[in-house]
């Protein structure tokens, strides 16, 4: 919780990950560059498929292998390459430089271990502290999440699914991490109780001081929490902006369809505006861009040419020669 | 003036468990017009489903009436239609599932699928006439022709609910249960389903029941709107003065609580403190008393009926008069 240098955290350039099998090779992530700064929370947005979650398992270098092959790229988190660590440097930054949150709080849990221990468990994998001390430091970290301290040697079958997410939620910062990755962390929980998590999400976030990647599909989310966006489709970024950038002047065509299938509460429409189609299969993605067979704004470039990411405005970034003009070139 | 479809009187429906007596749908009154949308809100376990399912009889109702009002026959209590009754009674009515990955039997083709239902009620005594109507259903509901011998598992999510909706109109029916038909899909296919729905709904005039817990969907697709919790009906309304009026704390809680994908919307939030109690032998009194602002004692002592506070606007709470003043 002392104050962090600034600058960059997270520096991912050109990673690609495919995943090869006997059917053929799936290319779930391709040339992905992000950053993330100190203390910035990036929303991660896309649909099943697109690579988000790969991307992450990318970062904590969890890809499963065979049949997961991270075939280039770096990951530089604060300014070391993760893919040149070797397996048990990445065991001391796992939980406690960078923690993961994940989708299912029912199945992230030891069901045959109370939560106290399973909370104290990451405290001694990381720091030099006895069973007592890092029973009483899981004690705290409940209180912090919300959950007295009474209940500290529950079973997580005695917890709501909203309970369960918040002790996830205190194993991945027990160790103060700068980096916390959250896949879908609020997907499986109720609109009542996803509004409880994602306020204690963002009131955390500030007191540990840590940056964010939030993995959602619900760009109602984002716009409640995120500073930064990036819009994945096929295993690319297609558009990388600051939030209100995005919201206001959304620019590849891909994010534009994105916003107007989300029914709006305060809008009345007949019918929604779809994209038509289908997401291409990810052995099999479309030559040149690969959102081209959906498109609206497609011209014969599209098929022929992967297009680069162009800055549109300062900060905003876009992966279609289309979007509004006159960009200048990434690199 | 549109007339009644269904109308349900009383309904409950308790499961015993061995913790005791679970009221999963604790008497619920309300009627859906003929062509309407009705949306039924609420969160896991309050019952929308259960609900659904007595509607059309997947499930016996432990006590009340689902009244069928035909319009030429005479109206039918589908909580005690007789077996035979039933069956020609399960033409008109039909549902379609939530999961459209454990809905479809994985050992039949598309085509099967769609004409399953046909077979069972000897709709056509032809081959020929049969398949033609398989085609005109996939036609419809938008399954190109060239997929009927496809199997369940080679298809994508978006598609497999299409086989799901072709099923349910295979024989015409009338009303249609759609028990969250589009929360298993992304964004862009559920957009696709759900103007499917309404187009179908335009050109074949279907009643809808439409369950989901997703605020912004049931917004888009219904007349009215029914919001549940713990088994009982907090409020019904119009759907434009529910998200403008709600008067029930719990409806102004979970409205608040919808992500908005917009910038500088931000309304204040309602964090409603705790978890849904259990429904296992639920107290006399509000069911949302213990996690409500306005509770008093009397929420305690005597459950809230549900009343029509505004016309056409009902609530289940006994101090509407705050509501107004909160707004």
């Amino acid at each position: 919780m002392n104050g962090r240098k600034s600058g960059l955290l997270l520096e991912v350039k050109d990673l690609t990950i495919h995943y090869v099998t006997d059917d053929g090779t799936v290319h779930a992530v391709e040339n992905l560059n992000l950053s993330l700064g100190r203390g910035e929370t990036l929303g991660f947005v896309g649909e099943t498929g697109a690579g988000k979650t790969t991307t992450a398992l990318g970062i904590m270098r969890l890809i499963p292998s065979p049949p997961g092959v991270v075939k280039g790229g770096e990951i530089l988190f604060d300014g070391e390459d993760l893919l040149k660590k070797s397996e048990s440097e990445m065991r001391g930054i796992r939980g406690a430089k960078i923690a993961m949150i994940f989708q299912d709080p029912m199945t992230s849990l030891n069901p045959v271990m109370t939560v106290d221990k399973q909370i104290a468990e990451m405290i001694r994998l990381h720091k030099n502290v006895n069973e007592g001390e890092s029973l009483k430091l899981a004690g705290d970290m409940l209180e912090l999440v919300g959950i007295r301290r009474e209940r500290m040697h529950d079973y997580p079958h005695q917890f709501s699914g909203g309970m369960k997410q918040r002790v996830v939620i205190a194993i991945a910062l027990a160790c103060d991490p700068g980096l916390l990755i959250a896949d879908e962390p609020t997907t499986a929980l109720d609109v009542t109780i996803q509004a409880q998590v994602l306020e204690l999400m963002k009131k955390l976030k500030q007191q540990f001081d840590a940056s964010m990647i939030l993995i959602t599909h619900d760009l109602g989310i984002v716009a409640d929490i995120c500073d930064k966006v990036a819009i994945m489709y096929a295993g690319r970024v297609v558009e990388y902006a600051d939030k209100r950038a995005l919201y206001t002047n959304p620019a590849h065509p891909y994010t534009v369809g994105l916003f107007n299938s989300v029914p709006d509460l305060d809008e009345d429409r007949e019918s929604l505006n779809v994209i038509p189609g289908l997401m291409p299969d990810p052995m099999d993605l479309p030559s040149g861009c690969a959102f081209h067979p959906r498109c609206t704004r497609t011209t014969d470039e599209c098929a022929k040419k992967k297009p680069g990411m162009m800055e549109i405005a300062p900060g905003h970034f876009v992966a279609c020669p289309q979007a509004h003009g006159e960009g200048r070139r990434r690199e | 003036m549109t007339s009644d479809y269904i109308r349900v009187e009383s309904l409950k429906k308790y499961f015993h468990t061995k913790r005791g007596l679970l009221h999963a749908v604790d008497d619920v009154s309300f009627t859906v017009r003929k062509g309407e949308t009705l949306g039924l809100v609420g969160e896991s376990g309050c019952g929308k489903s259960t609900l659904g399912r007595c509607l059309i009889r997947l499930l016996d109702a432990t006590a009340g009436r689902v009244l069928l009002c035909g319009g030429k026959c005479a109206d039918i209590d589908v909580t005690r239609a007789s077996k035979a009754a039933m069956k020609e009674l399960r033409k008109r009515v039909q549902i379609v599932f939530q999961d459209p990955y454990s809905c479809l039997n994985p050992r039949l083709s598309v085509w099967e699928l769609i004409a399953e239902p046909l077979i069972v009620n000897r709709v056509f005594p032809g081959k020929s006439a049969m398949r033609a109507r398989v085609r005109e259903l996939m036609n419809t509901v938008g399954l190109a022709e060239r997929l009927e011998n496809s199997y369940p598992h080679e298809l994508d999510g978006g598609r497999r609910q299409r086989i799901g909706i072709a099923r349910s109109l295979a024989l015409n029916p009338e009303f249609i249960v759609l028990d969250e038909p589009v929360s298993a899909l992304d964004v862009c296919i559920q957009a696709q389903i759900l103007n499917l729905l309404n187009d179908l709904q335009r050109e074949f005039h279907y009643t809808y029941v439409f369950i989901s817990h997703n605020l912004s969907v049931v917004k888009h697709v219904s007349d009215r709107i029914a919001v549940m919790y713990l088994g009982k009906i907090v409020e019904l309304s119009d759907y434009k003065e529910l998200f403008v009026k709600p008067l029930h704390p719990y409806t102004q809680a979970l409205l608040s609580a919808i992500p908005v994908a917009k910038l500088d919307v931000r309304k204040e939030r309602i964090l409603l403190e705790g978890d849904v109690p259990s429904p296992i032998e639920p107290p006399e009194g509000c069911r949302f008393m213990g996690r409500c602002r306005r509770c008093q004692s009397l929420c305690g002592e005597k459950t809230p009926p549900l009343r029509e506070i505004l016309p056409g606007h009902f609530a289940a709470c006994h101090f509407m008069q705050d509501a107004a003043v909160d707004l």
